[in-house]
C-alpha cells in the first residue's frame, strides 16, 4: 500500500512559491541532495547508472552464449545448466530491468517534469521509494548468482511446472530470488509509475494542453498507463507460482510423474500461468516501444528542424496501439493447444496493431521529407531505430500468423524478430536519446567522434549479429539449445554462421565501452554545450540553467504559448520558435501540407 | 480472461472518454496563446493525491480482476470441488460494511467541520477494519481445523491467496488511516484531516466493493449467475 495521503496535507514545512504549487522538497545536506534525493532528475540519473551496472552483466552473459554456440566447449565452465542461466538472466535483465527501467524510470523521470514545465514529481518521497525499491530489486536479482544452485535457468517466460521441478538448474533458491526481485519491481514500478501518471495529468504548466505535450511525454504516459495494468498479470503469476514453489500448492502444477514417481502436485493449470505471464508479456513489449516511438518522433523533429508530420495521429496512433497491444497476448502460446478460432482472433488483433504501427513510420519518414536533415549522432540512432524497427516489425507479421508461427517457434527466427524488434531498436533509442539530453543533464556535449564510431559499430554490428540468425532460424536451428549436435537438417555452413555473429556480438559490446568512457570523458572534458545545444522547443531545452537546478525553473514556472513542434515556422526570426515564445505570428502560417494533417 | 477485458474495456472506455474531452481532436498546431482552447487547470495538491488514489485503484482493480480471472478459469475446469465457506465470512462482510459506513461517516463529518463525528468514524472504521482483519483469520484457523489446508486442492489455494491478498490490502489501508488517526489524536484541526479523511473513504469502499465481488465468487454465486445469463442467451 502506499502512503498517497504524503505531501497532500501540506499542514507542515515551507511556504509554497505560488498559490496552488506544489511544495519542493529542500535537500540539506549532500546525502539528501545525491542519494536519498526526492528531485526526479536525480533520481532519474540513479535509475539509469543502476540499469547500464546491471545491463553490462547482461551483457557479458551474451557474450558467453555465442561464445559457447560458436566455439561449444571452449570455456569449460560453460556447461548445459549454465547455459540456461545465462539465457534466463540475460532476457529478464535486459526486458524488465534495464528497458522498462531506462525509459519509464530514467526518461521517465527526467523528462516528465522537464517537458510539462513541472517543477518535481506530484509526489516526491514515493518518487525516491520507487527507485530505492528498484535498486533492492536488482540487487536480489543479483544475488540469485551467488546463491546455492545458481539463478533459475528457467528461460525469461518461467514455464512452470518445469520452472519449479527438481532438475532445472536454480530451482532450489535462482526460482524463489527471481519472483521475488520480480514482485519487488513491480511495487516500486507502480510508485514510480502512479508518479509519472499523476504529474502528466495534474502538473502540467500553464497553457500545457494534453494536445500540446511531446510525443516523448506521450509515449512515456502512456506505457506507464499500459505497465499499471499489465504488471499485476505478473504479480499475480509470480505470486501464485511462490506459492506453488514454497507451500505447495497447486495453481500451475498438474498430476506429474518425473522418474517413474508421481510427485505430490495435482490439478493445477500450466496454461494459466502462460495466460498471466504474455497477459503482462505482451504489452510489456509495447511498455519498451511507445517511450521508443515518442522519442524518436522528438529527435527526427528536432534534427531534421521540420515539424513532426501528423501530430494528431502519432498521439492516437499511440493511444491506439496501447489499447490493441492488450487484446493480442496469445499470439505467444500459438503452439500451447490452442482452439483455432481463439488462434484466429489473436492473429487478426496482431495484424491490426500493423496499422497504427506503420502509420508512425509514414509519418516519420515524411517528417524527414524535405527537411533540413542534420546528422548528428542522435539522429544517426534515430534513423537506425526507424531502419530496425521496420525489419523486426515485418517479421513480426510473419510470426503473427497461425500458420507461419508453427513451423518457426522456437527457432532462432523468433529470437532474431525479437532481439530486432525490441532489444536492437529501443536500444537504439536509448543510446540516441542519451547522446541528445546528455548537453541537458551535464552541460557538456558528448564527444562526436567517438559517437559516430558508436553508432557504426554499433549498428552496423547488430546487424551482423541478427540478421544472418533468421537465416538460420529459416533452416530450423531450435532457439535454447546449448550445443547443436548432429541435426541432419542444419548444414555444417551454419556453424561458419554461428562464429561470424558470435565475432560480431563480441565488437559490438566491445563498443559499448567507447561509449562508457564517453559518457565518463565529457563529463569533464566535453565541448560546453549551452542551454539549447540542439535548437530544440520544448521546455527543458529552455530552463534559465544547465544543468537544471533542483525545483528547475527559477522563481516563475514556464507559460506554454504553442505546441512542441514550431520549426522553420515561415517568418520567424529563429529556425524555431520554443513553446515559451508567445511571438510572433501564429502558427497557422505554416503552409498547408506540412503542418501535420 | 474475459473478466479482466472487461474490466480493461471500463478503463479504456472512461480514458477514451475522457481523452476526447481533453481536446484529442483539437489542432494545436494552428493554436497559439496561453489556452490552446483547452480551460487551465491550476494543479493543485490535494486534487493530485485524490487523482493518485484513483490510478492506484486502477491497478488494484486490475489485480484483482486477474485473480478473479485466473479464478474463474480454473473453476471451469470440471473437477472443481469449492471449498465449504465458514459462516464467520458472512459476519466479516457485514463488520467491513460497517467500517466502510464509518469512514464515510467521518468524511462528511469533515465536509461538515465536526471533529466529534470525524474522530468517531475514524475511530470506529479502524476497529472495525481490525475486526474484520481478525475475523478473517479465524476463518482461515476454522478450514484448516476442517482440514481444509491451502495445498490439499486447488479451490482451497485459491480461496487462501485471494482472501491474503485482499487482507493484505486492508492492512496497508490501515497504515493510511493509522496516520491520519495519529494526526488527529495530536489535535489536528478538520481542515488538516479532511484530505486524509476523504481519501481513506474512498479506498475502504473499493476494498468493500472488491470483497463483495470476492465474496460472490468464493459463494459462486456469480459463477451460477454466468450460468443463468449463457442459459438465457441461448
Amino acid at each position: 500500500m502506499v502512503d498517497l495521503t504524503h505531501g497532500g496535507l501540506g499542514g507542515d514545512g515551507h511556504a509554497a512559491g505560488h498559490a496552488g504549487e506544489l511544495e519542493l522538497y529542500h535537500p540539506t545536506n549532500w546525502v539528501t541532495k545525491y542519494v536519498f534525493s526526492q528531485d526526479a532528475k536525480v533520481i532519474a540519473i540513479q535509475y539509469g547508472l543502476t540499469a547500464l551496472a546491471i545491463g553490462l552483466v547482461a551483457l557479458v552473459l551474451s557474450w558467453l552464449m555465442r561464445i559457447q554456440l560458436a566455439y561449444p566447449g571452449a570455456l569449460a565452465f560453460i556447461d548445459a545448466d549454465r547455459y540456461y542461466q545465462f539465457i534466463t538472466m540475460h532476457g529478464m535483465i535486459m526486458v524488465v530491468y534495464l528497458l522498462t527501467a531506462v525509459f519509464l524510470g530514467g526518461f521517465g523521470n527526467y523528462l516528465i517534469p522537464l517537458m510539462l514545465g513541472a517543477r518535481d514529481m506530484m509526489f516526491p518521497y514515493l518518487n525516491m521509494l520507487s527507485y530505492w525499491i528498484y535498486l533492492v530489486a536488482v540487487l536480489v536479482l543479483a544475488a540469485g548468482f551467488f546463491v546455492p544452485g545458481g539463478p533459475t535457468g528457467a528461460g525469461w517466460t518461467l514455464y512452470p511446472p518445469q520452472a519449479i521441478l527438481a532438475n532445472t538448474p536454480g530451482q532450489q533458491w535462482g526460482i524463489i530470488i527471481m519472483l521475488v526481485s520480480l514482485m519487488l519491481f513491480i511495487v516500486g514500478f507502480t510508485m514510480g509509475g502512479l508518479n509519472y501518471v499523476v504529474t502528466v495529468l495534474q502538473g502540467r504548466t500553464k497553457g500545457m494542453t494534453l494536445m500540446r505535450m511531446p510525443l516523448t511525454v506521450w509515449g512515456i504516459f502512456t506505457a506507464t498507463v499500459m505497465a499499471l495494468l499489465a504488471f499485476p498479470a505478473l504479480f499475480v503469476g509470480a505470486v501464485m507460482m511462490l506459492f506453488d514453489r514454497l507451500l505447495g500448492t497447486s495453481f500451475f502444477m498438474p498430476s506429474i510423474i518425473a522418474m517413474g514417481e508421481p510427485l505430490d502436485t495435482a490439478g493445477g493449470s500450466p496454461i494459466l500461468f502462460q495466460h498471466l505471464f504474455w497477459f503482462f508479456g505482451h504489452p510489456e513489449v509495447y511498455i519498451v516501444a511507445l517511450p521508443a516511438f515518442g522519442i524518436v518522433s522528438d529527435l527526427i523533429s528536432t534534427h531534421a528542424r521540420k515539424n513532426i508530420f501528423g501530430y494528431r495521429m502519432m498521439v492516437w496512433a499511440i493511444v491506439v496501439i496501447g489499447a490493441l497491444s492488450f487484446v493480442v497476448w496469445a499470439h505467444h502460446m500459438y503452439v500451447s493447444g490452442m482452439n483455432p478460432g481463439f488462434g484466429f482472433f489473436f492473429a487478426t488483433t496482431t495484424l491490426i496493431i500493423a496499422v497504427p504501427t506503420a502509420l508512425k513510420v509514414y509519418n516519420w519518414v515524411l517528417t524527414l521529407w524535405r527537411g533540413d536533415i542534420h546528422f548528428t549522432v542522435p539522429m544517426l540512432f534515430a534513423l537506425g531505430f526507424i531502419v530496425t524497427f521496420v525489419n523486426g516489425g515485418l517479421t513480426g507479421l510473419f510470426l503473427g500468423n497461425v500458420v507461419v508461427d508453427v513451423p518457426l517457434s522456437d527457432t532462432m527466427f523468433v529470437v532474431a524478430h525479437f532481439h530486432m524488434v525490441m532489444g536492437v531498436a529501443p536500444i537504439l533509442v536509448i543510446f540516441g536519446a542519451i547522446y541528445h539530453w546528455y548537453p541537458k543533464m551535464t552541460g557538456r556535449m558528448l564527444n562526436d567522434a567517438m559517437g559516430k564510431i558508436h553508432f557504426w559499430v554499433t549498428f552496423l554490428g547488430a546487424y551482423a549479429v541478427f540478421f544472418p540468425m533468421h537465416y538460420l532460424g529459416l533452416l530450423g536451428v531450435p532457439r535454447r539449445y546449448f550445443e547443436s549436435g548432429d541435426i541432419s537438417f542444419v548444414p555444417p555452413s551454419a556453424q561458419t554462421l554461428n562464429e561470424f555473429m558470435t565475432i560480431a556480438a563480441l565488437v559490438v559490446g566491445a563498443a559499448q565501452i567507447l561509449f562508457l568512457f564517453n559518457l565518463a570523458w565529457s563529463l569533464r572534458h566535453g565541448k560546453p554545450s549551452g542551454g539549447n545545444p540542439w535548437g530544440a522547443t520544448t521546455l527543458e531545452w529552455q530552463t534559465p540553467e544547465t544543468p537544471p537546478p533542483h525545483g528547475n525553473w527559477g522563481a516563475e514556472r514556464p507559460v506554454v504559448y504553442r505546441w512542441a513542434y514550431d520549426y522553420s515556422v515561415p517568418g520567424a526570426a529563429s529556425d524555431f520558435l520554443a513553446q515559451n515564445d508567445p511571438g510572433p505570428g501564429p502558427a497557422a502560417a505554416a503552409p498547408i501540407g506540412e503542418g501535420g494533417r | 480472461m474475459s473478466v479482466v477485458l472487461v474490466f480493461l474495456l471500463l478503463v479504456l472506455g472512461i480514458a477514451f472518454w475522457w481523452l476526447v474531452r481533453q481536446g484529442l481532436f483539437s489542432k494545436p498546431w494552428v493554436e497559439v496563446g496561453v489556452a490552446g482552447g483547452m480551460p487551465i487547470v491550476e494543479p493543485s495538491p490535494p486534487r493530485a493525491a485524490r487523482v493518485g488514489l484513483a490510478v492506484f485503484l486502477v491497478v488494484m482493480g486490475s489485480l484483482f480482476a486477474l485473480t478473479v480471472s485466473a479464478y474463474l478459469m480454473r473453476a471451469g475446469l470440471g473437477d472443481w470441488r469449492p471449498v465449504r465457506l465458514p459462516g464467520i465470512l458472512y459476519v466479516n462482510t457485514f463488520t467491513l460494511v460497517v467500517s466502510s459506513l464509518a469512514l464515510e461517516t467521518a468524511r462528511t463529518g469533515a465536509r461538515r467541520g465536526d471533529l466529534a463525528s470525524v474522530r468517531t468514524g475514524l475511530l470506529a472504521g479502524g476497529f472495525t477494519a481490525l475486526l474484520f482483519l481478525a475475523g478473517q483469520l479465524v476463518a482461515w484457523w476454522q478450514l484448516n481445523a476442517e482440514g481444509y489446508y491451502l495445498a490439499s486442492n486447488p479451490a482451497n489455494a485459491f480461496f487462501y491467496l485471494v482472501t491474503a491478498l485482499h487482507g493484505l490490502h486492508v492492512a496497508g489501508g490501515l497504515v493510511a488511516l493509522g496516520r491520519v488517526t495519529g494526526r488527529m489524536l495530536k489535535g489536528a484541526g478538520v481542515a488538516a484531516l479532511s484530505l486524509g479523511v476523504g481519501l481513506c473513504a474512498t479506498y475502504w469502499h473499493a476494498l468493500l466493493v472488491i470483497w463483495l465481488v470476492l465474496m460472490g465468487l468464493l459463494t459462486s454465486w456469480i459463477g451460477d449467475f454466468i450460468l443463468i445469463c449463457r442459459q438465457l442467451l441461448a
